[in-house]
Order: C-alpha cells, then sequence, then structure tokens
C-alpha cells in the first residue's frame, strides 16, 4: 500500500501509521530472511528470491490455506539478526520459529512443509553450544545468546525490510519524532536527552545532551548536523549492520537532532568499505523526500532539513571527528588540535554536531520512551544498552546488545557461548587499535565506559574481539601498531616516527632478536606517543602494547628470552612436525605449496624443513590434528584444556 | 608484474582514457558543484568508471575544479580508496581485520601473492584479471577469515578453499 507516499501534517502520519498497524493485524505469518552483513556472505539474498519464488508458484494454494500473500502472509528480507555464527538465518513470526544454516534448495521445502503444513523441518534448527549439550531449540527466544540481550540501538534490525518504509511505520517509526515536533520545544528534546544519560557511542562516550547544548550555545547563524558512520574499528560492524538494516531510524534520530538545534543540513559519512550501507541509506532519503519528511517545509511545519550521503575515502583516521569534517570539505583528513572544539568551529568554521550510527538510533527510543526508561537500564554513570560486535574465536559470533553494566564472562560465555572447540580463554580486545586487550583475570568486569578505561582497554565503537591460547599477544600488538602505521595521517612527528619505531622493535621480539631492554624503550616510546600526540589516533594508538605487556608479560618474556611463541604464531620461532599418528591421507601433501612433504598413502608422512615456509597449511587442513607445532623445543598447540566457563 | 606488461597495461588504459574523455569523464563534472568540497566525491566518480586514477584524469579534475594539481594528488595518495596503480578487472580483497586476523587471515594473503605471483596493492596479474589488495574490515568479522572479490563475499576461508575461489572468479 505504499506507493507515493506523501505526509501534508503530523496527524496525516499518525493516522497512516494507525492505518498501517491495523492492515497489518491481518497478518497471519511472516517470514523474515536475513540479509545482514554475515549472511549476506553466504547468500541470503539468493535465499530470499528463492523463498520468494516458491511462494509465488503455491500462491493458491496458499490462498486456500488461509494465508493471502500480501495481507495474511508475507516473506521479507531484514537487516542482521544477529547470530551470524548460525546463518543464513530464517524466521518465522508469530511463533518464533528459527532456522539456521538455510541453504537455497531449502526455500522449496521450507514454504512446502513449513509455511503450507506446520510442519518444523528438524535439520534445519538450531543446536545449542550450552554445555547442557546438543539440545535442538525451535524458537529463537529459547536461544540463550538471544534470551539474555535488551534491544534499543538495534530493536529494528532484522525486523524491518530497510526497503519498506511502511515496515518502519507499522514499528512506530516516526512517531518520536512527531512527538517532539508537536508536544516538545527544542530545548525539552535536549534536556530529555541530556536528562537520559546518553552517552556517544563512537567510543569517547561524551554526554550528548552536553553536545547539543554547546552547540546551540555558539551565537552562529548555521549549525551542522553530521552521523558519523565510518566505523573504522577493525572487528567492529554494529554500525554497518544499522545503516544497512535499519536507515529511517538513524535518519529519524538525525531529524530530532536537527529539531532540537536548528540545524538546516545534515551529512551522514559512510565508510568507503560499506557499499550497501549507502545504497539503503539513499533509498530510505529519497523516499523521505518525496514523503515529506526530509526537505523543505517538513510535515508542514516549515521545517527544513536536507540530508546528504558523503562517502569516505578509506581512511581509518577519518573516523576522528575533525579529520572527518576536513574530508567532508574535500581536503586530505588530517585532524586539529582541538584548542578550539567542534561544537565551536568544525565544518567550514561551524557549529558542528557529530553524533555515531548508534547514538542517533538510541535518540528515537528516548524520546518516544521517556529519559527514565533509557536511565533505568544500566548502571548510572554509563545508562542505556550497548551493541557490540562478538567475534573472533568464540562459539556465537555475532552481534549483540546488552545492558551497560553486564561483565565480559557474561558477554563472551553465556551469550557467546565459550570459546571454539572449548579451549582456553586468553584475552579480549575491546575498543579496536585504541583499546587494549584483557585477560581472564578481568572477565568479571561490567562492561561500562568508565570501567573499562580504568583497565586499559576502552570501550571503543563496540568490537569485542576473543582470543584463545592460540593467539599470540605480541602479533597482536604488533598487528595493531602496523595497522596504525597505515592509517597515521602523518601529521604529527610522535604518531608517525613512534608507531614505526615501536614496530621495528616489536617486530625484533617475533624474530627472535628481542632484548630485554627493548621492552624499555618500547615503554619509552609509548609514553611519548600518548602524551605528544596531536590526536586520539597517536594518543591511544599505545594502548594495545601497552596493555599486552602489562598482561601478558610472561608472553612477551618467552618471545626474548627463550625464543619461543607460546602460542605458536611466529613464524621465526616456530616449526611444523607431523606427529606418529598421521594417517598418511596425502591431504597435507597435496596442499603443501612448496613440496615440502613427502609421503605415501597410508604411511606416516615427513615435513623437509629446509623447504618448509612455515605457512601453516598443514596444520590447518589435516583432518585428524597430527601436525604438531613447535617452539622452543616444545610441541605448543596441544595443551590440557582448562576452562575458565563457570 | 613485469615493467613491459605494465607499459602495455597503462597505455591500454591510457587509450580507454582518452576515447571517453570527452564522455564519461565530462558527465562526472556536471554532477558535484565545481569546487574544492567536491574533490573527493569527483575521484571516486572518476575511480568507479575507470577503475583507477590515471595521470591525465588528475590533471583533469585539478584544471576543472580549479584546485592545484599538488592537492588532488595529495587526495589521492591520502585515501585507500583510490588506486594510482591500474588494477585487474576483479580485485581481490583480503579482509585483515582483528577478527580475520585471528583466525589466519595472513595465510592467506602470503598464500595468494605466491599463486598469483603479485603483490599486495602492486598492479595486477599478467592477464590482467585479478589485482591483489587487503583491506582494513569489511565488517564481515562474524564469517573469518574472509575474501571480498568484486562484490561476491568468501566467507570462512581455509587455504585449501583458495584454489576453489580463484577458480570460479576466473571463469566468471
Amino acid at each position: 500500500m505504499s506507493a507515493a507516499l506523501s505526509f501534508k501534517n503530523p496527524e496525516a502520519l499518525l493516522a497512516y501509521a494507525e492505518k498501517v498497524k491495523k492492515y497489518r493485524q491481518q497478518r497471519t505469518m511472516e517470514i523474515r530472511v536475513c540479509a545482514g552483513p554475515g549472511c549476506i556472505a553466504r547468500g541470503g539474498r539468493e535465499i530470499f528470491s528463492a523463498i520468494k519464488a516458491t511462494i509465488e508458484k503455491n500462491k493458491k494454494e496458499l490462498k486456500k490455506k488461509n494465508l493471502e500473500v500480501g495481507v495474511k502472509f508475507e516473506a521479507k528480507c531484514t537487516g542482521c539478526h544477529g547470530l551470524c555464527e548460525a546463518g543464513p538465518v530464517v524466521t518465522f513470526e508469530p511463533s518464533k520459529l528459527f532456522y539456521s544454516k538455510v541453504k537455497i534448495k531449502d526455500a522449496e521445502e521450507i514454504v512446502e512443509k513449513t509455511v503450507l503444513n506446520d510442519e518444523i523441518i528438524k535439520r534445519l534448527l538450531f543446536k545449542s553450544c550450552d554445555s547442557r549439550g546438543g539440545d535442538l531449540i525451535k524458537k529463537y527466544t529459547d536461544i540463550r545468546f538471544y534470551a539474555l540481550q535488551t534491544k534499543v540501538a538495534l530493536r529494528n534490525v532484522g525486523v524491518v525490510d530497510p526497503s519498506n518504509l511502511d515496515d518502519f511505520i507499522a514499528e512506530d517509526g516516526f512517531k518520536a519524532f512527531v512527538k517532539a515536533l508537536t508536544e516538545m520545544s527544542p530545548d525539552d528534546v535536549i534536556e530529555e536527552i541530556e536528562k537520559s544519560g546518553l552517552r556517544g557511542r563512537g567510543g569517547a562516550g561524551f554526554s550528548t545532551g552536553k553536545k547539543w547544548r554547546s552547540a546551540k550555545r555558539v551565537k552562529q547563524d548555521r549549525v551542522w548536523i553530521i552521523c558519523n558512520g565510518d566505523e573504522g574499528d577493525p572487528g567492529a560492524f554494529m554500525d554497518r549492520a544499522i545503516m544497512e538494516g535499519d536507515p529511517y531510524s538513524v535518519i529519524e534520530g538525525l531529524l530530532i537532532g536537527a529539531y532540537a538545534l536548528g540545524a538546516t543540513d545534515g551529512f551522514i559519512y559512510v565508510r568507503h568499505e560499506y557499499p550497501l550501507a549507502v545504497k539503503h541509506l539513499q533509498m530510505a532519503i529519497n523516499t523521505l523526500e518525496k514523503a515529506g519528511l526530509l526537505g523543505k517545509n517538513i510535515l508542514g511545519t516549515g521545517m527544513t532539513f536536507n540530508l546528504k550521503i558523503s562517502r569516505g575515502g578509506g581512511a581509518f583516521v577519518c573516523g576522528e571527528s575533525s579529520a572527518l569534517m576536513r574530508s567532508l570539505e574535500g581536503k586530505v583528513g588530517e585532524p586539529r588540535a582541538k584548542y578550539i572544539r567542534s561544537v565551536e568551529k568544525g565544518l567550514l568554521d561551524q557549529p558542528t554536531v557529530l553524533n555515531n550510527v548508534e547514538t542517533f538510533t538510541c535518540v528515537p527510543a528516548i524520546i518516544d520512551k521517556g529519559s527514565s526508561w533509557f536511565a533505568s537500564i544500566g548502571p548510572k554513570s554509563s545508562t542505556g544498552t550497548k551493541a557490540f560486535s562478538l567475534v573472533g574465536k568464540v562459539k556465537n559470533t555475532g552481534l549483540v546488545e546488552v545492558p551497560m553494566g553486564r561483565t565480559l564472562r557474561e558477554i563472551i560465555f553465556d551469550i557467546g557461548g565459550g570459546i571454539i572447540d572449548d579451549r582456553p580463554f586468553k584475552a579480549v580486545q575491546t575498543g579496536g587499535p585504541s583499546g587494549g586487550c584483557l585477560p581472564v583475570d578481568k572477565l568479571d568486569l561490567p562492561v561500562d565506559f568508565d570501567t573499562l578505561s580504568r583497565a586499559g582497554a576502552m570501550m571503543g565503537s563496540g568490537g569485542m574481539i576473543v582470543m584463545d591460547d592460540r593467539t599470540c599477544m605480541v602479533d597482536i600488538a604488533d598487528y595493531f601498531i602496523r595497522f596504525l602505521i597505515g592509517e597515521s595521517c602523518g601529521k604529527c612527528v610522535p604518531c608517525r616516527e613512534g608507531l614505526r619505531q615501536v614496530h621495528e622493535l616489536l617486530d625484533r621480539i617475533i624474530r627472535g632478536d628481542g632484548e630485554l631492554d627493548d621492552l624499555k624503550k618500547i615503554d619509552r616510546l609509548c609514553h611519548t606517543m600518548e602524551v605528544a600526540s596531536l590526536c586520539a589516533l597517536g594518543k591511544s594508538a599505545p594502548y594495545p602494547v601497552t596493555s599486552t605487556i602489562k598482561y601478558f608479560r610472561d608472553e612477551y618474556m618467552a618471545h626474548i628470552e627463550e625464543k619461543k611463541c607460546p602460542a605458536g604464531v611466529c613464524k621465526s620461532l616456530v616449526k611444523y612436525d607431523i606427529n606418529k599418528d598421521c594417517i598418511g591421507c596425502l591431504i597435507c601433501k597435496k596442499q603443501c605449496p612448496v613440496d615440502a612433504i613427502s609421503g605415501e598413502n597410508k604411511k606416516l608422512h615427513v615435513i623437509d624443513q629446509d623447504k618448509c615456509i612455515v605457512c601453516g597449511i598443514c596444520y590447518e587442513v589435516c583432518p585428524v590434528d597430527t601436525v604438531d607445532i613447535i617452539s622452543g623445543g616444545e610441541i605448543v598447540n596441544r595443551r590440557e584444556l582448562e576452562v575458565v566457563n563457570p | 608484474m613485469n615493467s613491459e606488461t605494465k607499459t602495455k597495461a597503462s597505455k591500454k588504459k591510457a587509450a580507454v582514457l582518452k576515447s571517453d574523455t570527452n564522455g564519461k569523464l565530462d558527465q562526472i563534472f556536471d554532477l558535484y558543484p565545481r569546487e574544492e568540497d567536491s574533490l573527493i566525491m569527483i575521484l571516486q566518480e572518476v575511480q568507479d568508471r575507470l577503475n583507477w586514477l590515471p595521470p591525465e584524469a588528475l590533471d583533469r579534475v585539478a584544471d576543472e575544479l580549479n584546485v592545484p594539481r599538488a592537492r588532488v594528488q595529495g587526495v589521492a595518495t591520502f585515501y585507500r580508496a583510490f588506486s594510482l596503480e591500474p588494477r585487474g578487472e576483479k580485485v581481490i580483497k583480503v579482509c585483515l581485520g582483528t577478527a580475520c586476523h585471528v583466525r589466519g587471515a595472513q595465510i592467506l594473503v602470503d598464500e595468494l601473492e605466491r599463486r598469483l605471483d603479485l603483490k599486495v596493492s602492486h598492479g595486477c596479474t599478467k592477464d590482467g584479471r585479478f589485482s591483489l589488495e587487503t583491506v582494513n574490515c569489511v565488517g564481515a568479522c562474524a564469517m573469518a577469515p574472509a575474501i571480498v572479490v568484486n562484490e561476491n563475499y568468501y566467507a570462512n576461508v581455509k587455504p585449501d578453499k583458495l584454489d576453489k575461489m580463484l577458480k570460479k572468479e576466473q571463469q566468471s
């Protein structure tokens, strides 16, 4: 029923929302096919097309069963459902039935059995990885991964079809914007946001209400409002999931912000690597311009707000506010010293409010449900919920949202299901290249802005990378430093040169040439970078190094003194060997890129150490785990499994 | 890639550029206001059409926007999205995000470099089919390690799956 919508006033929008909801009440079944970042990579979109095609074929049959397509029954393609590990995911409403690892060829069976005959296809049910054993779970509400979450920012992701305005309106979309517009003054809105305690979700955690208020205090004709979708932290995809799966909520947050600040122009700065986010946001903007919700005279109230998308150039530093604004001006994205804050002089030297995607998405929820509701979630100093991308060596990888103050253990072991293959947990990395690695004894720390910073990590934008005993902490530290060398803009010396020197020293340790004195040198360099760098990128660049030295000093020492990499990662310090349990299957021999493995069918294989380039492929492909990693004269990949899970 | 084929490839690209200098590129300059603010967007449009940024195109952008050529060069080299070398028809992007790194993405990069006889971010294969790049994170962390070839995602890639992937991309 959506056709060309256009709303002349707020009442018309509310009336239309009622109409859509009433029409939707007839719906007795809905299929939601996930096309989030994970599922799309595994063919989510193709599965949706196949299901759609099968529905088309069975139209008559469906009508006979009282499931008229478009009225009583609908299949839609949504954003991320969260549990990427089980992808591609297909869910059913209102039964909450959850199908995992769906394939294109399952489409017909799903429609014929489950839709038409209420029959559950057992092989597609999710197998729980809880310690209780591999039970099959029918409803997603019974899966611990979902049961322990509270969704605010992700409320519509995985629920609505991102290309369908009706869908969004049916989920109370724009209700908060209409409320702000008709019942609240701009100052009321700012006060409400301030009272909610909402802090910026991009990483620094500055109070959103305060930021808006300071921008408003500046006496200037023009205020800019910018949404930062330059999600650069490696290992984080929350903002991508939101922009792709629920673009309208981001825009509603921006509209409320624009109303509160009196801004007439805004930008969404989207990362270069997210073309689908650009596409979905642009579709949403076009629809809203036609519907009278963007552009001139919004909903007949005289409010003007023009929103544009700016594609980033693929520079990590542009996630920093002043660099992002330089980039919007078409310049090289170099940050500037912030003795004058960007709320006063930002884009084109005019007052500018810049907030993260997730922050803007929380705004409509706060206006709709009230600041006290939001403030009641989580601890006082960090209210609300936070979305995380839970990835790395964890069983249930995916997108999660929990109230602030939950412990790392709850997130990694209860929601995440623990470590893959039940190996020992070693560390969790939060906050991207500006964050740190936290060890086992920090697992019971509550996750909020202040606690994590005190522990030497930081909240960051929400990437949470879990590491097991097969991850080398020296290598991880060097990984982040190498990452930052590529991303440092080069403007200030401490960051540009400091990073290079730290990398040189780390590389020496990794090669087995490290000396005890190197740790001291690294420490000095890190300190200089922390105090003397121009922007947050350089200032926080040492954290991955300092936190790993602090918590995993013994690992550095093993590299330096014993010339041993306990995790079996650093190439110069390890060698591979095939043990006597080898079944002689020839797989590793075939895969070896340098023909270093000799052996015959059903006979023990041997690696020629002179030829071996330590690529690790034989270890990866061995079906019976008989390739050993040897470092410092010991086998390092096999250890007693001591599981930290309670 | 040796220097001879490199010149050949760039000559070919230059010819392509010449033939559409008055076509494709003209339209780009009408899409945005002719001012410095549009520089990044215009370079993105140029790259979308030509797959890389040839020096001739940068000259033209500088002229059209009335921006110093050095500044255009500065912006083009600063942002990772821009390539100043010709790229293959298909760009293989290996994700080196943290999640991919801990699940062994570096092995994939080494292996691809070896199999394609190519260095990351340097030219393309002799047949002009592939070039190899690494990206900081494609946001597909849950299926780490991930590789993206043009628009196609490959999830949970293991070294022994690379052959199949290359074969598929070679044919399509």
